[in-house]
């Protein structure tokens, strides 16, 4: 595999042909915000929040997803892209309804904390306040739609490290939604193995096992190295 | 508790509002302890639910808002207290994003009164301030100066933000508060 040099905020790096954008940044200290990526499953490029500059380029690009390149020239934290990624972090709390105080991941949830990085304190765009139902039918685990933000992590990890593929995203555009199987109560699901994988790779509260109260929905970050370094034994 | 005279040096004054919360920022206001005492060297508190004044004064330097705006009656008061106040600070998670009260909106007000008007027709009692269609953030129908995020906010982070505001300072929360901390 050929190795190619880059520039990434001013920073001069060399990284894998076959890497992408983010993983090469953030082997050298480079942090760039995402919520649909997760080391161990495909990238989606669905977030939008790991867009960055790069030079010769008008367009701004998924670091995900964007392969590194001979002579590229990246940068990642400017006032445009700070302003879109709070944009974007503001348009999911509205699509949703998210209560923090009340939730069982308060304190323990990727949003939350990305929306404290990028020092949103509060919420400039309206509120949609849209109907959404919680479906409690698994013996194990609730999925509640409310916390949502369609990052499809559980989709993915369901998929391709499960393979049960009982998740799935129905619907486009603000209709879209989480649904399991052919859109059945979880409960009902003739494909869930209760694995819990999905649980683990949601970063908000939408998924949570049974039993938990507010701020009691701990991830086992156990389970999210592993499954990075599953992959690191693939490749 | 004013009591200065033509004599003394005017002492800036601070105001407290309560709408749609649970009180706990103003139990978190208190249990700033002695602490409450220093301040209050600093400042005059003209009106609050703490206090026994009936009517928000002229003019206020700076007043905190707990609550979101959930009926007519929060909407006028909130009206009320930005016309009469210099610096005007939500004050904790309600304020913010209208938190717990904004539950109820995805449902819907005639979903709610039919919850409290106990297996009759939804009927808005006469008796209690019309409900609006949501509870909101109050920055949603006036403007904010200062946003104080948490569930409730701590005792430090409101001495904190009172401190630094009667410095004449713009206080800096990144660090101590965030949504439902």
């Amino acid at each position: 595999m050929r190795v190619v040099t880059l520039k990434i905020n001013g920073q001069e790096m060399s990284g894998r042909e076959d890497e992408d954008i983010l993983h090469v940044a953030r082997e050298h200290g480079i942090d760039i915000p995402t919520l649909c990526q997760l080391d161990g499953i495909s990238e989606w490029g669905g977030c939008r929040l790991c867009l960055v500059e790069i030079e010769g380029s008008s367009k701004l690009s998924a670091a995900c997803v964007t392969k590194v390149s001979e002579g590229m020239v990246v940068n990642t934290e400017s006032a445009r892209l700070a302003g879109y990624r709070k944009t974007i972090v503001e348009m999911l709390f509205t699509e949703g309804n998210h209560v923090c105080s009340v939730c069982v991941s308060n304190n323990n949830c990727e949003l939350q904390d990305i929306s404290h990085d990028l020092k949103i304190d509060h919420i400039s765009l309206p509120y949609r306040y849209p109907l959404k139902q919680v479906d409690a039918s698994h013996d194990l685990f609730i999925f509640d739609a409310n916390r949502c933000i369609l990052c499809t992590r559980c989709v993915r990890v369901c998929d391709e490290v499960e393979g049960a593929h009982t998740w799935d995203i129905a619907g486009r555009g603000i209709k879209s939604q989480l649904i399991s199987d052919l859109h059945q109560p979880w409960g009902d699901s003739p494909s869930c193995t209760s694995c819990g994988k999905c649980v683990e790779a949601c970063p908000t509260g939408a998924l949570f096992e049974k039993g938990k109260a507010a701020g009691e929905m701990v991830k086992d970050a156990r389970f999210l190295v592993y499954l990075a370094e599953m992959k690191e034994e693939k490749s | 508790m004013s009591s200065a005279t033509d004599n003394e040096v005017k002492l800036p004054t601070l105001a407290t509002v309560w709408l749609d919360g649970c009180s706990g920022c103003h139990m978190s206001l208190l249990d700033m302890d002695h602490r409450l005492l220093d301040l209050l060297e600093q400042a005059d508190l003209v009106y609050s639910p703490l206090v026994d004044r009936k009517h928000f004064p002229d003019y206020v330097d700076i007043t905190l808002v707990e609550g979101a705006i959930s009926s007519e009656a929060d909407l006028e008061k909130i009206l009320l207290v930005r016309a009469h106040t210099k610096i005007l600070v939500s004050l904790g998670d309600c304020a913010v994003t209208a938190n717990v009260p904004s539950l109820r909106n995805p449902l819907g007000v005639n979903a709610i009164l039919e919850r409290v008007s106990d297996g009759g027709q939804p009927k808005q009692p006469d008796t209690v301030p019309l409900l609006c269609a949501h509870a909101r953030p109050v920055h949603t129908a006036v403007k904010v100066d200062l946003f104080v995020p948490g569930c409730p906010p701590s005792a430090d982070t409101i001495f904190f933000v009172i401190s630094e505001l009667l410095a004449g300072r713009q206080p800096d929360l990144h660090a101590i508060t965030r949504f439902g901390l």
